[in-house]
């Protein structure tokens, strides 16, 4: 029986495109200033909340995740 | 020294009259090497009418996203094809980021949501928020909630929102251009409204949307005519999916010049630096605004990007001996 394994880093969590055909600059310097808009293991738009120190994401299929 | 900062000199720093509309355009067109004349004698009419103090500010979205204004700088419209998704704080975290900012030293604390104009859900959702945080923590309580009935700017007042946040955005001749679902007399309306509440007026706009620099002028001298108490001001941090996402940053040079500008124009007003600042003048630009007309920041994150981190940002007032405003003064 074969295990299904998940990849773990897919997608631009930025821009929500392919992350593994090349490298995304503008993403990675914008992203400084930015929290993730995109879930980088399935590309889904995650419900995301900026605090004032802070932020979370959350992806309906693998959960929150906390800057 | 330009004929125009001369003139300033004496009407405003000596006076305390702001620049009319011509006075302010004269000031934005100056070339590069008088730029540092200008903000020098910005950074005295400031001291002279408002004095040291910088009042220090945090926010949050209580509603993020999903709105159905079509504001082309804004992630949050429901039109575009935005990565923001619609969510909403609850009141428990809410209370938090209320005491996440208290913890900088800040005196305020602005609750925002992507609205129109609030609907019953988030006005109770304002009415206990605002109330836990009352009970909980020292802060002043702002609100930017779009645009209010009588009614609505009637029960904000009685929770006890002391300042209300509604910007022009751009100036009046521009307007349409930026935003088609409401109008710009729709907004100071409800600026009118506020006013006669007796909650402080705060109203600035968003510097880089395309404006031209006569109509950058315009939108000072408009904003001077309203007279609020602070003047929030954004640079454009183009957004992915908005109709302005493309649009070139504001140049360093071009901000300080509007940063001059606008406080020759309103020398009493609290001219707070919001969004924007980060990319448009980094961390030295920072530092010039400071001593060019700036006397209040927003500190740590925005609404849907992030800031540079408070402890920053008040490692530089320490550094320029600008003490952080007490909550004490602010009452």
């Amino acid at each position: 029986m074969t295990e299904l394994v998940e990849p773990t880093t897919t997608w631009c969590d930025r821009c929500g495109e392919d992350a593994t055909a090349g490298a995304h600059p503008g993403c990675a310097t914008a992203r400084e200033l930015e929290p993730p808009r995109f879930c980088a293991r399935c590309r889904r738009r995650m419900k995301v909340q900026v605090l004032p120190v802070g932020w979370s994401a959350v992806c309906v299929e693998h959960g929150e995740t906390r800057g | 020294m330009p004929e125009i900062l001369d003139q300033a000199r004496t009407q405003v720093l000596e006076n305390g009259v702001g620049l009319d509309e011509a006075g302010v355009l004269a000031v934005l067109n100056l070339p590069d090497e008088d730029v540092p004349a200008a903000l020098q004698l910005a950074h005295e009419v400031r001291m002279r009418w408002c004095g040291p103090e910088v009042e220090v500010e945090g926010i949050v979205s209580l509603k993020t996203g999903g709105c159905p204004e079509d504001c082309h700088f804004c992630s949050q419209s429901g039109l575009f094809t935005s990565p923001v998704r619609s969510v909403w704080l609850d009141i428990p975290s809410l209370v938090e980021a209320a005491k996440q900012t208290a913890a900088t030293g800040a005196t305020e604390f602005c609750i925002v949501a992507a609205v129109r104009g609030p609907d019953a859900r988030l006005m109770k959702q304002m009415r206990e928020g605002v109330a836990a945080i009352k009970a909980e923590v020292d802060i002043q309580v702002a609100a930017s909630l779009g645009m209010l009935s009588k009614e609505q700017v009637d029960e904000l007042v009685e929770m006890g929102v002391h300042r209300y946040n509604h910007n022009l955005e751009t100036c009046r001749s521009y307007f349409p251009n930026v935003v088609t679902t409401h109008s710009w007399e729709e907004r100071w309306e409800t600026l009118r409204m506020v006013r006669e509440s007796g909650m402080e007026v705060c109203c600035g706009g968003i510097l880089g949307l395309g404006e031209t620099v006569e109509q950058r002028a315009e939108f000072a001298a408009q904003l001077a005519e309203l007279d609020p108490h602070e003047v929030p001001l954004n640079f454009l941090n183009p957004r992915p999916g908005t109709p302005l996402g493309d649009r070139p940053v504001v140049e360093g040079k071009d901000a300080l010049r509007a940063i001059a500008a606008f406080r020759l124009a309103m020398p009493r007003t609290i001219l707070r630096y919001a969004g924007g600042r980060e990319i448009t003048l980094g961390d030295l630009g920072t530092r010039d605004g400071l001593l060019g007309g700036i006397n209040a920041v927003i500190v740590g994150n925005y609404l849907t990007t992030l800031g540079r981190p408070a402890t920053d940002d008040l490692a530089l007032l320490d550094d320029l001996k600008m003490p952080v405003k007490a909550l004490s003064a602010t009452l």
